[in-house]
């Protein structure tokens, strides 16, 4: 029942936040708030009160739906999944309070749409029953669109289409993969479900049509994390999507990607998987080092973050292909520091934006002088992004190299590249902004105290994730063992 | 009292976050003795600990703070080793340290960000502790990380001026590549062993396959000669010196440019698998310090001569580590931080009394104005050159010139190399004396203040009498340096010395004197000026490294990310979509709304339909 609420939370916050804007946008926004802050307190709440141990499944709610055609309302969760929820919650507030001051139109509409992406991002990572997975997905879709196609900056009408072009054709993949496993599960075994764990009891192993329905399985999650090349919506999406908006496609709906490879691509074709693993690993690889020299390559402030994030996600993706429990923690590592990190940097350039009024970042320079605390701020972040030990973004690639390692070295070599390109256009970026003469025209502001608060509590979660992530590894972990076992692996 | 150890790397983190954090509220001299102070606290630390070891020696220290991470047996914790090496290292550390952030309250009175200096300088030592204090690989890459970026942030510290941080950016991403090298290195090794901590790595390091032990081994060098400046990674040093002179004596000469050094002595188990790269190490320190040697005889630039000199110094010192001279390594490193830092520190006084000139040949009769300065400066270039029998310099020099030989791995070709570098150290070391300080009078500023007099002070006695603790057999053999250091650091294998020993101090000898008279010819009698053209200017500009990684990798990079800017992957959907629309201008194109030309396409599909039937 308590998984219901973390779903119902912000979706019937969303409806109520839309409906306050009658009592002012003000109303709109406290509503709002309050719904983030409270599901975030309520996953908070599960962790605190759940005992540890080595039990793999935390909670568990299932009803049935349309039992015709086998679908229930299944939700469950385990560690990984929790963790997941928490950086819903905290990225959920962020983009709140990200918004409370740049947004001043249709603001209920606004905050509406927010929530339901938020609303569908939790329902993804709860969901147990593929149907419901597939509902989940297109709550988070459809409201992303409008986030960008109605609040976005000048371009936003393209990207906002491109994005939905994009996701849309994932969407397609795996709807058809979904439906293709189902009825052939149904074909060979006589049991019709969409429910994850009875699937999961029902191995396709080599089965020929396996083949295609994991590749279904496979794209629609590769769209989204992205993986090159199909990464470029994300460089338009972000660029031209509203600070919220950028926040949450970085911050969560990359992890979707993630997520659908590690609970369902992988434990449901795990012969295959491993089959393709090759073909996965050099995607990984060329999406760390690509990413890198086009972040490099960038001008516009935000399209230079949206391809450090393809980066950062090739190191993803090479974690999860190399089946391994070190490089899945890391993974886990990766998915919360590089949401943190990189949401941080997304409402940075959205603060600067707002005093600079451009993204370009030759027409700027030494800032440093004028804003020496947003400088300081930008500068811990920066350094998160080019990996620097102590922060969370170097615990997880650092699991994730070394779990490689041992079972790709060639790979994780190769990858380990990334840590000289992220440096460059790291540093890069900050000699552009806050380094060199003060350029000309630029406003004199540093950071309000609204804004220190969100990013000191960005960076303090950067650092606990750095330097004492023990409890998030150990939260995950048995998680990660059940999803990386093969098909017997423990139901709840 | 070993229990204190955790405040040696807390202490100056603590000052940086005070500095960082609410600093902006407190008065400047508030801020200068809480970046000084911190650091003077973790050298009186530092003290306290070396006081405890001498009363009674525990072997090796452990303190864990917690665990930092724990996967299987992958796990690195928040955990300090101290022993003889260790110690030795944390001593010069805070010690020097504390010497050079006195002298940077000085040095930085009227910098307006007095407070954001002493905020890295801390974070700094708080790193570099860490980094010699690491119980496990993970945290000293933390440390390692920790002071090149440290080193990055002060490099740029004036960051208005783009030189400035464009070779701060430099030194970060050529070091950057050094240390990816070590971090593959430390995969490698928990790879085969199933450990990173240090201890347990090199216990099992005997178990390596030879393979393994050259990689690895192999790795580990490519970290260390990035983050100490040897050839093929040195060219960031020498622009280095864009950053405070402080910060070029505490960073670019007497502490993290010989964390490489730190590095290979600390994992000296793994190496001694690797012939090999032994021989690399050696062999890459000794053209390095000879390269560098003849730039540093080149340079204008009062500060670019002392980064050659660092950078041949350390190349001395990897000389020594590549045949097994662990102990001959650290004793140089030990006594190369007192005089380098010394020479950085007086050299900062004699730009600052000058109003910013660091040109030499614009120098002149300093000894005048700045008599105090002239001693320090003095007694730190005898010490440089290895002035026989009193110096510092001397002893450890000797003792890395006489191992290159005898010791099993060395040659004679080695000792001749380190012999001919040594010359022109005295002859690099008394152009630079001759220049400044002898010769016509400039107009410059006196200086007089503790803040100076009393580091400089300190660092000159140091630099003398830092040399006593390990004499050559023939002197009396008087080493407690070597019996502190052996249980950590074997001595290497060595033919019998016997009278040869007493042929080579000699040659030492010489090969300083020499210098010194040669240097005396040459720019005290006659002020020779070196021209800007032909070997000299070729040497100047690091013999031509620079603009060959210009050539080779820096635009190519650059014509990659351009030639990439707009995403090669997009093209591919531009392209789909381009179709998409113009399968739709035909499509579209048909619905004519003319009734005849709907009329004949009816037909013609009938015909075609039709004629399929029949030829079915």
């Amino acid at each position: 029942m308590i998984l219901l609420a973390l779903i119902l939370i912000p979706l019937l916050g969303g409806l109520l936040a839309w409906w306050a804007e009658r009592f002012g946008t003000r109303a709109t926004r406290w509503v709002a708030l309050v719904a983030t802050v409270l599901q975030l307190g309520v996953a908070a709440g599960i962790w605190a009160v759940h005992p540890g141990g080595g039990q793999t499944w935390w909670l568990d709610y299932a009803r049935p739906w349309i039992p015709q055609f086998g679908i229930g309302l299944h939700l469950a969760l385990d560690g990984f999944s929790l963790l997941l929820v928490l950086l819903t919650g905290v990225i959920g507030v962020l983009s709140v309070a990200a918004s409370w001051e740049g947004i001043t139109v249709k603001v209920g509409f606004f905050h509406f749409n927010l929530l339901w992406t938020l609303a569908g991002i939790t329902g993804i990572f709860l969901s147990f029953d593929l149907f419901l997975f597939y509902v989940c997905w297109e709550v988070m879709l459809v409201p992303l669109y409008f986030l960008i196609d109605v609040w976005g900056h000048e371009e936003r009408h393209f990207a906002a289409k491109k994005f939905f072009i994009f996701t849309q054709t994932a969407g397609l993949f795996l709807l058809l993969g979904m439906l293709g496993l189902v009825l052939t599960v149904a074909a060979r075994f006589h049991v019709l479900t969409f429910d994850y764990f009875t699937l999961m009891q029902h191995p396709l192993g080599l089965y020929p049509l396996a083949r295609w329905l994991m590749l279904g399985f496979f794209l629609a999650f590769a769209v989204k994390l992205p993986a090159v090349p199909l990464h470029t919506w994300l460089p338009d999406a972000h660029t031209q999507a509203p600070v919220a908006g950028s926040v949450d496609l970085a911050g969560l709906v990359l992890k979707v990607g993630a997520y659908g490879l590690m609970r369902l691509t992988l434990p449901l074709f795990p012969e295959i998987s491993r089959a393709f693993a090759p073909i996965a690993l050099t995607l990984a690889v060329l999406g760390i080092l690509y990413g890198a020299v086009l972040a490099f390559a960038q001008t516009d402030l935000k399209r230079l973050v949206a391809y450090t994030s393809i980066s950062h996600m090739g190191f993803v993706l090479l974690g999860i292909f190399s089946f391994n429990t070190m490089a899945w923690l890391g993974v886990t590592i990766i998915l919360l520091a590089h949401g943190l990190s990189t949401g941080a940097l997304f409402i940075f350039v959205g603060i600067l934006n707002d005093r600079v009024k451009t993204r370009d970042i030759t027409r700027m320079g030494g800032l440093w002088a004028r804003a020496p605390i947003l400088g300081g701020l930008t500068l811990f972040f920066a350094l998160a992004a080019l990996g620097l030990p102590g922060l969370g973004t170097f615990v997880g690639e650092l699991l994730v190299l070394q779990g490689t390692f041992l079972v790709q070295p060639l790979f994780a070599v190769l990858a380990s590249l990334g840590f000289i390109l992220s440096s460059i256009y790291a540093l890069w970026m900050l000699q552009r902004v806050f380094f060199g003469p003060p350029a000309p025209h630029v406003e004199a502001r540093d950071v309000k105290p609204h804004e220190t608060a969100m990013l000191a509590a960005a960076i303090a979660l950067t650092l606990w994730l750095g330097l004492y992530p023990q409890p998030m590894l150990d939260t995950a972990r048995a998680g990660v063992a059940q999803m990386l076992s093969t098909p017997e692996g423990g139901t709840p | 009292m070993f229990s204190l150890l955790w405040l040696a790397p807390t202490l100056p983190l603590a000052g940086f976050l005070i500095l960082a954090t609410v600093g902006a509220r407190l008065p400047r001299r508030v801020n200068t003795a809480l970046g000084v102070g911190s650091v003077g606290l973790a050298a009186l630390v530092s003290l306290l600990l070396a006081a405890a070891w001498a009363a009674a020696p525990p072997g090796a220290y452990t303190q864990t703070l917690w665990t930092w991470l724990h996967v299987g047996t992958f796990a690195p914790g928040i955990t300090f080793y101290l022993d003889p090496l260790a110690l030795v290292m944390l001593l010069v550390v805070t010690g020097v340290g504390f010497l050079i952030h006195v002298y940077a309250a000085w040095y930085m009175q009227d910098d307006p960000s007095i407070r954001r200096f002493f905020a890295y300088m801390n974070l700094f030592v708080a790193m570099m502790v860490v980094l010699v204090l690491a119980d496990n690989l993970p945290l000293l890459y933390l440390g390692w990380e920790g002071v090149g970026l440290c080193s990055y942030l002060l490099i740029g510290f004036w960051y208005r001026e783009p030189g400035n941080v464009k070779a701060a950016m430099k030194a970060f991403l050529i070091t950057r590549i050094g240390d990816t090298a070590l971090i593959i290195g430390l995969f490698l090794l928990f790879a085969q062993l199933g450990t990173v901590q240090i201890q347990a790595l090199l216990a099992a390091a005997p178990g390596l396959t030879p393979a393994a032990a050259t990689w690895a081994a192999a790795l580990l060098l490519g970290g260390a000669v990035g983050k100490s400046a040897q050839l093929p990674l040195q060219t960031w040093l020498p622009d280095a010196m864009a950053g405070p002179t402080p910060v070029s004596a505490l960073i670019h000469a007497a502490t993290m440019v010989t964390a490489g050094v730190y590095l290979i002595a600390r994992m000296h188990g793994i190496f001694t698998q690797a012939p090999g790269v032994m021989t690399a190490v050696a062999v890459i320190g000794a053209v390095t310090m000879l390269m560098a040697a003849c730039s540093a005889l080149a340079q204008r630039d009062l500060k670019r001569v002392l980064a050659y000199s660092t950078m041949s110094q350390v190349g001395m010192m990897f000389m020594a580590l590549g045949v097994g001279a662990w102990t001959a390594a650290i004793f140089h490193f030990m006594t190369h931080a007192f005089f380098k830092a010394l020479l950085f520190l007086g050299a900062g006084v004699v730009i600052h009394a000058l109003g910013g000139e660091q040109d030499v040949t614009k120098m002149g009769g300093l000894r005048k104005t700045l008599p105090g300065v002239y001693w320090a400066l003095l007694i730190g270039a005898l010490s440089l050159a290895g002035f026989p029998f009193v110096t510092a310099g001397f002893y450890s020099k000797d003792a890395i010139l006489y191992l290159s030989w005898t010791a099993a791995r060395g040659a004679p070709w080695l000792w001749a190399l380190g012999w001919f570098t040594a010359f022109l150290t005295a002859v690099y070391a008394f152009r630079m004396i001759f220049l400044v300080f002898h010769g016509p009078a400039v107009q410059a500023h006196p200086v007089r203040d503790a803040r100076v007099s009393v580091p400089l002070g300190i660092l000159a006695v140091l630099s003398v009498i830092g040399g006593f603790v390990l004499l050559p057999r023939v002197l009396g053999g008087f080493a407690p340096f070597a019996a502190f250091l052996r249980p950590v650091l074997p001595e290497p294998p060595q033919r019998d010395g016997g009278i040869f020993e007493v042929v080579l101090l000699a040659a030492s000898a010489v090969a300083s004197l020499g210098g010194i008279g040669v240097a005396y010819l040459l720019f005290a009698r006659r002020r020779t000026t070196s021209p800007d053209a032909g070997l000299a200017r070729f040497w100047r500009q690091g013999w031509g490294f620079d603009a060959l990684y210009d050539r080779l990798v820096v635009h190519p990079y650059l014509w990659l990310a351009q030639e990439c800017r707009h995403d090669v992957v997009d093209a591919f959907y531009h392209g789909l979509a381009d179709v998409c629309l113009m399968l739709n201008g035909w499509l579209s194109a048909l619905q004519n709304g003319r009734v005849r030309w709907y009329a004949g396409a009816l037909v013609a599909g009938a015909v075609l339909l039709l004629a399929l039937l029949v030829w079915r």
